[in-house]
């Protein structure tokens, strides 16, 4: 009787295995529909923008709260270390992710007419993922900051309400 | 009927920075979702923003679907003479707008 209530025990158990494991198996296609941009798709289209010239860490500063209940807006301000004179300003800001469909978020252009080179902005984001703000300086130079972000409930996802 | 909110310092010293913000209702319809029928939803986003200081342009921003919904957008200019600040944005299916603010510049 004992050894039959036990059988009985692990065949609910691999039940209950087996059903999470098709739940899971079900819900892949959908996230493999809905993840358009990689980190490949992100660095393509970096590299697309600067071409040829390096990339450097540092002198961006990318302010974005690194936990967000919800992706539909997200907070985010990016600010160059630039004294923005005629001879040596920033010249534009582009903002890119790497789990959204699209790697591109924004990019934004200036001179040194705007005195200060700081944007700030509401983002979209679909997932847990970096975000890479890059900056372009009058001299050419490319500089960059990253900053992972954990969203909770993710842009798109609503769907099914409609 | 579009609504967008501006802020600009009414009055400002001459050579200050200036905070600009704007906001303007928009839906940013990704181009990515599905309605319950399954069709794809067409996008429709503003695509570029420009501000103009007496008719010179101070900022130009591209939008991508990744902008939330009523893009926000603050940004910094000098304040050199007074005049208006013009904003202006477009988007697909023909979306455009346009808004002013005077400021004073002492």
């Amino acid at each position: 009787m004992r050894d039959s209530m036990d059988a009985l025990e692990t065949t609910r158990r691999e039940l209950l295995l087996a059903g999470t494991l098709m739940l899971a198996g079900a819900a892949a296609p959908v996230m493999i529909r809905r993840a358009g941009a990689t980190p490949a798709a992100m660095k393509a289209e970096i590299a697309k923008l600067v071409g040829e010239a390096k990339i450097t860490q540092g002198k961006v500063k990318l302010d974005i709260p690194p936990l967000v209940e919800n992706g539909n807006t997200v907070p985010c301000t990016v600010s160059v270390d630039s004294p923005m004179t005629p001879a040596d300003h920033a010249k534009a800001i582009h903002v890119f992710n790497e789990k959204n469909p699209q790697p591109n978020v924004i990019s934004c252009y200036f001179g040194p007419r705007a005195g200060r080179a700081t944007v700030a902005t509401r983002l979209r984001l679909a997932d847990t993922q970096n975000v890479v703000a890059i900056a372009e300086l009058s001299d050419g130079s490319f500089w960059s900051a990253s900053v992972e972000v954990i969203i909770t409930l993710g842009a798109c996802l609503e769907d099914n309400l409609i | 009927m579009t609504r967008a909110l501006i802020n600009v310092p009414a009055k400002a010293k001459r050579g200050q920075i200036i905070a600009i913000k704007t906001l303007i209702s928009h839906t940013m319809e990704t181009g990515f979702r599905y309605t319950t029928t399954g069709e794809r939803k067409p996008r429709n986003i503003i695509h570029t923003f420009v501000a103009t200081y007496n008719g010179e342009e101070i900022f130009r921003a591209e939008f991508y679907p990744a902008m939330s919904a009523n893009p926000f957008l603050t940004f910094h200019t000098v304040a050199t003479e007074s005049g208006t600040i013009a904003f202006h944005w477009t988007g697909d299916n023909g979306f455009s707008a346009t808004e002013q603010a005077k400021i004073t510049v002492e």
